[in-house]
């Protein structure tokens, strides 16, 4: 009993209990930045000027279409040279070495993102701003094929009305229309809810130290050089994990069905209609 | 919160391009015991960490540790995210071609394969092996059906559930899991595989190769490097 009191309170352990917050954090900014990007993408493919629409079509077929793992593994490192190339274009005009000599790719060290000198702790709030980025382009695309299709699902007479009562564009945009898309967008966006939090291991591809990585770091057997030796415990933290997951995924569930239940009141739709019945 | 991470991502930014002294990121798997392995604070431990502590030292070098999955372990050292890797990589004519290695710290040692009962088919079976390695390789070219896994924990769990017959890998990490499951045994006879251990650098980095290889010899000169060695019962010595 004392021995597992000392254990699960481990330096290590702490780490693992840490990376609970880490991605609790992770799933707290990527949600609303991803809705923002598909709120964006949405609006952009439903644009009458064609380039933007064009835009905004393209952005969310690529991403859509292009394997999650792919994007994570190309779009982080691609973006992370980015970052670098356009830091060593304005930090070191005077650098004449090439930056990608044979596999290796070298920016000048004052250009390196972050700093090799910076402490480990700016190293990693670094790759979960890309993380955090990564994600919401990602999850965004999705967001915005969903909104396009709850936009267009509003029924048309309420726009027309909306006109007829002398409203402008804009305001029957924000007064009419995004009011009444958000009963249709919400199954979609409780669909992505629920596989952004399953998607959060990913988190690990970009470099940052996730639930998982830590169950099967801390689970793995442990021989005599270790301060707590065991066996093979993985299936123990694992367990421990699915418990989480299917916890957390539980409460999403009952928060977006109150949800659907206060958006539908009042509303032209089955769900709505439903509602006025028992009243 | 977001717009704390971002100021601090920001500063971070500004502030960093002030400074620029020698810091050398040394890259680690940090799953391999003895070799490296994540201590119970959660710090990179092992026989890598003390011999990468000692070098650093040695050579003057301000070292900082990091921990990077062995599957991407090269690709993140050419795009410059550390600057060596420091883990039991084995020195073999195909990494060569990719990255450039200093001198080896510990000399060419065979793999052993470990297995749950004597009779096993080494040839013919079916033969669990760490992707990416030296043993993998060999595996694939004896002739037996291979299995990979992106852990070494894994490859021996294989073993222990049946999915495998054997695994092979490194003598000391087959020594240690031998020595935590009871159940297992060596089998066969040991190969020689591999060229020493070494550390793993990029090519344009010649500078900090010397610096290295001048540790590593002033370590095998004073006979530190096999007291290092002994200590954690790695390898065989020098």
């Amino acid at each position: 009993m004392a021995w597992f009191s000392c254990y699960l309170t481990s330096g290590k352990h702490m780490l693992f209990y840490q990376s609970f917050v880490t991605v609790l954090m992770l799933l707290a900014i990527t949600a609303p930045v991803s809705l923002a990007f598909g709120f964006g993408g949405a609006v952009a493919s439903r644009s009458h000027f064609l380039p933007l629409a064009w835009f905004g079509k393209l952005y969310t077929s690529i991403v859509r279409g292009v394997p999650d793992i792919v994007f994570f593994l190309f779009f982080v490192i691609a973006l992370d040279q980015g970052i670098e190339w356009m830091r060593h274009q304005a930090l070191c005009p005077d650098w004449s070495e090439p930056i990608r000599q044979g596999n290796d790719f070298l920016v000048c060290p004052q250009a390196k993102a972050p700093l090799s000198t910076s402490p480990q702790w700016v190293h990693e709030v670094y790759n979960f701003s890309l993380a955090v980025f990564t994600f919401a382009i990602v999850f965004g695309a999705f967001a915005a094929n969903v909104l396009y299709g709850a936009m267009n699902a509003v029924p048309k007479a309420q726009l027309e009305t909306a006109h007829a009562y002398g409203m402008s564009n804009r305001q029957t945009f924000w007064r009419i229309l995004v009011p009444q898309m958000w009963v249709y967008a919400l199954p979609g966006l409780g669909n992505l809810w629920m596989i952004l939090i399953k998607a959060t291991p990913l988190l690990f591809l970009l470099g940052v130290r996730d639930i998982v990585y830590w169950a099967k770091e801390l689970g793995g057997t442990k021989s005599d050089v270790y301060a707590y030796p065991h066996g093979d415990w993985r299936i123990y933290y694992f367990l421990f994990l699915l418990v989480f997951y299917l916890a957390f995924t539980r409460v999403s569930e009952i928060v977006i069905e109150r949800m659907t239940r206060k958006l539908s009141h009042g509303q032209a739709t089955a769900g709505g209609e439903a509602m006025r019945r028992e009243a | 919160m977001k717009k704390l991470i971002l100021t601090t991502a920001a500063l971070a930014l500004v502030a960093g391009a002030a400074t620029a002294a020698d810091v050398v990121r040394m890259g680690t798997e940090g799953a391999y015991p003895p070799w490296n392995l994540i201590d119970d604070n959660g710090e990179v431990g092992g026989f890598e960490r003390e011999l990468g502590d000692e070098l650093c030292k040695r050579a003057e070098l301000t070292c900082e540790w990091v921990t990077n999955d062995w599957d991407s372990i090269i690709p993140n050292l050419l795009s410059g995210n550390y600057d060596t890797i420091i883990a039991g990589m084995s020195v073999t004519d195909e990494r060569e071609e990719v990255i450039d290695f200093t001198d080896p710290y510990t000399p060419p040692d065979p793999s052993i394969y470990v297995a749950l009962e004597d009779d096993v088919d080494l040839t013919g079976g079916v033969i669990a092996a760490q992707t990416g390695t030296i043993q993998a390789a060999y595996v694939a070219e004896s002739g037996a059906e291979l299995v990979e896994f992106p852990v070494p924990e894994d490859t021996v769990a294989a073993v222990r559930n049946g999915e495998a017959d054997a695994v092979l890998a490194d003598d000391s990490f087959l020594q240690d899991a031998v020595k935590a499951n009871p159940e297992l045994k060596v089998v066969g006879d040991p190969v020689a595989i591999g060229g020493g251990v070494a550390l793993g650098l990029r090519e344009s980095d010649s500078e900090l190769k010397e610096k290295f290889n001048t540790a590593i010899q002033s370590m095998k000169d004073d006979g530190t490097l096999n007291e290092l060695i002994k200590k954690w019962e790695v390898s065989s010595l020098w």
